[in-house]
């Protein structure tokens, strides 16, 4: 390349590549992620069309498997329990993580070791909580049996058995995981809302609570918003917290759209049906965050038509 | 002091007499401490259990005064409890996690820095429809992408293997990465970059000189997220590797059906605390920044 032969030619070859390098560097990433989001999509959507069972098979089927999906008991239970949990975790999460917030901004001290208190879980796999929570949920070896021990002998709590009651054992471990996140983000919305407003609110004397009620709180909602569809997110594509707690029983009371597809493509061979059930929850997924990214672009060009 | 005077004065607590101050300030203490009970359980159950015997966890559950405490179980667990087939314990599932872990995280945070960075400074016609494109990796659900990566792995003869796993994650994690340093790097001005062409400096130089020092939050954010997400993935582990292979987190579901009559309980959670330590680490040390680039996106 050093070379004192530049000949016009391979100079501008040379300048050429140079204008390209920033496309050049993207390149390899664009080709992945065009080959894992739109390919890998198509595909089993594809699938999803097609009479695979066991194998993979390309010829097309018709939408007989989302019919047949649709039809199975187990299938709708995901699908409502999907709904269920999902709202009771996020509402769960957020109210939680705004008492949580809220306590902690009352200038406590330690406040960076309550912070990481409540913070911690985010950091621990759904697999390590599931497995602990089901410990302390079970009658035989958590909570019933410590109540029990302690003289109380009709103590009774085992939810976790309970066709009408697990999912909400799901639903209290998941707050668990997310209501830290939760906390951290509202906490520091808190901070950042004008002190000046407090004040004022304070002065006119309104109560603490009232404060944070009509004044505080609202002037963070777009950050509510934002933690409601991550977290959102997450439900819907939850699974192996499911898995370590209470693998979708008892019977199939805790079933959630991801177990089903796994077992449909890797327990009962059908494929097809399998990738059905994936594209329903990348459905499920799209009715979360459609309507948020077209509500964000909406405030921000109003924004920009405020302050223009 | 200043400070201090000025924080009181802002104190929304400070309203009222001094007694119900008092009542208040012991209000908000006892509801932290309760909170904290709540979050703190797990944990201190994990670590009494890890030290107990069986026949005491077995006779009183796992909420109750340990009788005796020993580290032996920690050391079944890392070294010879049977898992999956083999008898190595914890210690090799926790070696294909770090094999796992450690290669996907450096490749896809330094292409995310570099892909960051042309999306921010080196924009060209059409990088921002790429940059959508790699946006939209982060919503794909993993159930998507299981056959397709099945057949491609099968094909590249990666089935059943911890690099097969790290080119999964690597991809997966390119949007986050791409997304976390290219946010990042747009509040560096653009005069900075400018300044610095004119001294006749290139893409590379530029990068090497003025975006990676700039870089250590961006980066400290993204290897946290990086690195537990990809030590806590169970469905790629699960589906894509079996017996030996299999990175810790999916190792402790088999570990659940493994072991003959009694469950080994104190074993188990020896095993699962040391599923739980290395991100857990990560994020003691460096949550604070953790934290900061979390807040510092959400609140913008």
């Amino acid at each position: 390349m050093q070379m004192s032969t530049d000949s016009p030619r391979t100079r501008s070859l040379k300048a050429d590549l140079l204008e390209r390098l920033p496309l050049l560097v993207l390149a390899p990433t664009v080709l992945a992620m065009f080959l894992y989001v739109v390919v890998f999509s198509l595909w089993t959507l594809w699938l999803s069309l097609s009479t695979s069972t066991i194998l993979p098979d390309p010829s097309y089927g018709g939408f007989g498997e989302y019919v047949a999906l649709w039809k199975s008991k187990r299938w709708t239970v995901a699908y409502q329990n999907l709904f269920l949990f999902g709202s009771l975790y996020v509402v769960g999460s957020l109210v939680v993580g705004t008492l949580l917030a809220v306590l902690i901004d009352q200038r406590v001290r330690f406040e960076s070791f309550w912070r990481t208190v409540y913070l911690y879980p985010l950091a621990i796999s759904f697999i390590v909580t599931g497995t602990v929570w089901r410990w302390i949920f079970h009658p035989q070896t958590g909570v019933e049996l410590a109540l029990q021990d302690m003289g109380w002998l009709s103590a009774q709590f085992d939810w976790i058995t309970d066709r009408d009651m697990a999912l909400y054992v799901v639903v209290i471990t998941g707050i668990w995981h997310a209501s830290g996140f939760a906390m951290a983000l509202i906490l520091a919305g808190l901070r950042s809302v004008d002190g000046d407003l407090v004040k004022a609110a304070q002065i006119d004397g309104a109560s603490l609570f009232r404060t944070y009620r009509r004044v505080i709180l609202p002037s963070i909602w777009p950050i509510f918003m934002a933690v409601a569809v991550v977290l959102l997110q997450f439900a819907v594509k939850t699974y192996d917290l499911v898995v370590a707690l209470t693998q979708g029983g008892p019977g199939v009371s805790t079933t959630v759209p991801a177990i089903v597809v796994y077992d449909l493509m890797f327990q009962r061979g059908q494929i097809a049906q399998g990738s059905a059930a994936a594209v329903m929850i990348l459905v499920a997924l799209a009715l979360v965050l459609i309507p948020y990214s077209l509500y964000t672009s909406w405030r921000r060009r109003s924004e920009a038509a405020t302050h223009g | 002091m200043v400070d201090a005077q000025a924080r009181i004065a802002f104190d929304p607590l400070s309203t009222g007499g001094r007694t119900r101050r008092l009542t208040s300030r012991t209000i908000v203490y006892l509801l932290l401490g309760l909170f904290s009970l709540y979050y703190m359980a797990p944990l201190v159950i994990l670590f009494m259990n890890s030290m107990r015997p069986l026949d005491d966890i077995v006779r009183g559950g796992f909420i109750d005064t340990p009788q005796s405490l020993s580290l032996r179980y920690w050391k079944e667990a890392w070294g010879t409890f049977c898992i999956a087939g083999t008898c190595e314990g914890v210690s090799r599932f926790f070696m294909n996690s770090l094999l796992m872990a450690i290669p996907a995280t450096v490749i896809s945070t330094a292409l995310g820095l570099v892909n960051g960075y042309v999306l921010s400074k080196w924009r060209f016609r059409g990088s921002d429809l790429m940059f959508g494109l790699i946006t939209l990796g982060v919503f794909l659900p993993a159930q998507m992408t299981l056959l397709p990566w099945a057949y491609i792995l099968g094909s590249l003869g990666l089935s059943n293997t911890i690099a097969g796993l790290v080119l999964i994650h690597t991809v997966q994690g390119l949007s986050f990465t791409t997304l976390f340093c290219r946010n990042y790097f747009v509040a560096i001005p653009d005069d900075l970059i400018k300044a610095a062409r004119i001294d006749g400096a290139g893409f590379w130089r530029i990068f090497r000189r003025i975006i990676l020092p700039l870089s250590p939050p961006i980066i400290i954010v993204t290897v946290i997220w990086q690195f537990t997400g990809i030590w806590n993935e169970f469905l790629f582990g699960t589906v894509f590797t079996s017996g030996a292979n299999q990175p810790i987190t999916s190792a402790l579901v088999a570990f659940s059906g493994s072991g003959t009559g009694v469950r080994a309980y104190n074993v188990e959670a020896a095993a699962v605390i040391m599923a739980a330590l290395p991100p857990l680490a990560i994020y003691v040390l460096g949550g604070k920044y953790f934290v900061r680039g979390l807040t510092e996106g959400a609140v913008k």
